[in-house]
């Protein structure tokens, strides 16, 4: 009950409203970058966005798992899906995105929808006669769940469950924005529960290699402007740092354990980004006492390099060179009923965040 | 009956069907249309304006925290009556069962629904069995059809709202939408939501006196309170401003939904009108409501504006768009 009360503070209006009247006290042209979806979708619902003067600008980052997933990715997961004798286990909102013909809920896949990966054991367990494959997406805050999963698994010795690991880590995805140039950013906004597993240390290059500042925020309101204000404040005195705004759940080293837990699963390894292309180190490959839960192990699935829709720019929504709105096919073509790139499928997609809250209709 | 399980020798109008007929439904049903036996029922209705509405119920879990498919199956006919100002007097069931059904089950199910139907003072008095084979169905699937009497004096529509209007929710919001969700994929969210599944017949009965200013009725289920608010600003030509800080709605339901990345707004309920109202009378209105245990929490959430637009001013005092959902909502990943 009493976390509650401190939720309820950072839920309050007079707060938060007293917040929003010292960022638009601001009249310099600023842009920020928010990399979680999660904070995208809450920037829109709490009513930031259209509370911000216009001077402030918040990008959208490579921050929805669904959405940095290579389309090459999904059409592996289809590819396995589509074989009889598998189960593919998933996340709900990877269902529908498009891989480069289909979506795993239009082929004719075998696809169960599950909320943790802990349900895939139990599956594994109860189906002796199939292949349990969990499609690994994700970043940080949900690779401590698989590890554990695949730990258990090899203690029990489960000898039908796999994974297909297409994982995705944080910091190296910052790195690439910001030596890449693509866009102009001048400071960020940092994810909450990725951070509350790894901490506040990985992040720290971004101020001393880069000279922006960053601050680890919650998802409250009250969050959410605190964070932007602190960035406000670093930019102004030209004192970039990274700090933690979301204190109550994260500190500067993270969560050991889970940390340890990943690590003594997966080994880093260079993936491919959807829009940002392959980043160093940026993913996760099974450590060789795991590897008989490589999917690839048992089923050879090769995949022709898939062609995206060339007017989908989904690529540069990611990293915030562009905005939906920029997009021929955006709320035309591509929505959410009917989605053509991966941002317009998950609720926390920018395409998505933009459709339902956004321009295209702004409220009077 | 001797067996435990359904078997399509149920269905197949035999002597086991003449069992479960006698001993499962009309035992718990019993009353004298039913009891006829004949091909449909005769009615002697009061009135010739009638209400008359059907809907069909496929939930799973077919049991949840607070009901089951057969308490759904009746209270959500009874409900679309009431709110369009009927008094519900009698209604129909059909059931398709899978083969292998336990029918100690069904006995639970059917009995939820007699309760049901005698709270609300209404005869189920015609009804149907099939049974299906093995993976043909989920279990078990309920449709049921309601006729009902116009109350005179009332006169609601989704077309019938006005600018001005004050727009009153009668309680806590999401609590089906979350309590079917968690005990469908056994999230284990503590403390327990329990869904809100009841008849709002009484409710609306309370505010008779007030019927010549009440424009519309709706209850928010599929879709919740942001389908409802966009269905009658589309048919009404209005716009419609809630209020985010007046939403009536459970701390424990709105961290649920924060966590699984759902909008409580887009919930579905099963016990809950919003109505839309005369706004020089909403008080009055919300003080008679609250007098019933299934409106204690009664709020005035908003009100019909200019314009076509349904938003919400946020806590933060902006304002944001409540448009429709497109396509299921899908939990998120992290």
């Amino acid at each position: 009950m009493k976390y509650d009360r401190i939720i309820e503070k950072f839920k309050d209006s007079k707060i938060s409203q007293r917040l929003l009247k010292d960022i638009n006290k601001v009249k310099d042209d600023i842009s920020l970058m928010e990399v979680c979806g999660t904070h995208t979708v809450q920037i829109f619902k709490t009513g930031i966005k259209s509370g911000l003067n216009k001077n402030i600008r918040l990008l959208s980052g490579p921050g929805c798992p669904v959405c940095v997933t290579a389309a090459e990715d999904i059409d592996k997961a289809i590819a396995i899906a589509c074989r009889k004798d598998v189960i593919l286990c998933c996340f709900g909102d990877m269902i529908r995105v498009p891989g480069s013909k289909a979506s795993l809920d239009s082929a004719s896949a075998n696809v169960k929808i599950m909320y943790s990966p802990i349900e895939a054991l139990g599956l594994a367990e109860g189906r002796p006669d199939k292949k349990i494959v969990m499609f690994g997406v994700g970043f940080e805050t949900t690779i401590p769940a698989f590890a554990s999963v695949l730990e258990r698994a090899k203690k029990q010795r489960v000898n039908n469950l796999y994974i297909l690991p297409v994982f995705k880590l944080i910091p190296p995805a910052i790195r690439a924005l910001l030596e890449s140039k693509y866009v102009n950013i001048d400071g960020f906004i940092l994810p909450g529960h990725v951070s509350a597993i790894i901490g506040e240390n990985d992040y720290r290059f971004i101020a001393r290699e880069f000279n922006k500042p960053a601050v680890i925020t919650g998802f409250e309101s009250a969050d959410i402007l605190e964070g932007i204000l602190l960035l406000l404040d670093m930019i102004k005195k030209r004192k970039p740092r990274v700090k933690i705004e979301y204190s109550r759940s994260v500190d500067s080293k993270g969560n050991q354990l889970a940390k340890k837990t990943i690590y003594r699963v997966f080994e880093k390894t260079d993936v491919d980004w959807r829009g940002l292309g392959r980043i160093k180190n940026s993913g996760l490959r099974l450590r060789k006492e795991f590897n008989g839960f490589c999917v690839d192990k048992i089923m050879n699935i090769k995949i022709k390099t898939p062609r995206n829709n060339p007017k989908c720019i989904c690529g540069s929504v990611i990293t915030g060179a562009r905005e939906p709105s920029d997009c021929k096919l955006f709320t035309k073509e591509c929505v959410p009923g009917h989605p053509v790139g991966p941002c317009m499928v998950s609720s926390e997609g920018t395409c998505a965040a933009f459709y339902k809250y956004g321009d295209k209709n702004e409220a009077g | 009956m001797r067996q435990d399980r359904i078997s399509l020798s149920h269905g197949s109008g035999g002597s086991l069907m003449a069992d479960l007929i006698d001993e499962v439904f009309i035992g718990s049903f019993g009353n004298k249309i039913l009891g006829a036996l004949d091909d449909a029922a005769r009615l002697n209705l009061p009135k010739n304006k009638i209400a008359f509405t059907t809907d069909s119920y496929t939930v799973k879990p077919l049991f949840f925290p607070g009901g089951d498919i057969g308490k759904l199956a009746v209270c959500g006919t009874l409900n679309d009556l009431s709110v369009m100002g009927a008094k519900p007097l009698a209604i129909s069931v059909s059931f398709i069962i899978e083969e292998g059904f336990l029918i100690s089950d069904l006995r639970k199910i059917v009995g939820s629904m007699a309760a049901a139907a005698k709270e609300c003072g209404v005869w189920i008095v015609t009804g149907d069995t099939k049974v299906v084979g093995r993976k043909e169905a989920d279990g078990l699937f309920i449709n049921t059809s309601g006729v009902g009497t116009l109350h005179d004096g009332m006169s609601v529509s989704c077309r019938f709202v006005k600018e001005g209007d004050a727009v009153i929710l009668s309680g806590e919001i999401a609590e089906h939408g979350v309590a079917i969700l968690d005990s469908r994929e056994k999230l284990g969210l503590e403390p327990k939501i329990k869904s809100d599944v009841a008849c709002v017949y009484h409710l609306i009965k309370s505010c008779l006196g007030f019927s010549k200013y009440i424009h519309a009725m709706r209850d928010p289920t599929r879709g919740g309170l942001v389908s409802v608010l966009n269905e009658i600003a589309r048919a009404s030509g209005v716009g419609i401003k809630i209020c985010e800080n007046d939403i009536p709605v459970k701390k424990e339901v709105v961290s649920a939904c924060d966590l699984l990345g759902l909008d409580y707004l887009s919930m579905a309920n099963e016990g809950k009108v919003v109505f839309f109202v005369d706004s020089g009378k909403a008080k009055s209105i919300l003080s008679r409501l609250r007098k019933n245990k299934l409106a204690k929490k009664a709020r005035i959430i908003g009100r019909a504006v200019k314009g076509r637009q349904v938003f919400l001013e946020t806590r933060l005092g902006t304002k944001r768009l409540l448009p429709l959902l497109e396509g299921e909502a899908l939990p998120r990943i992290c």
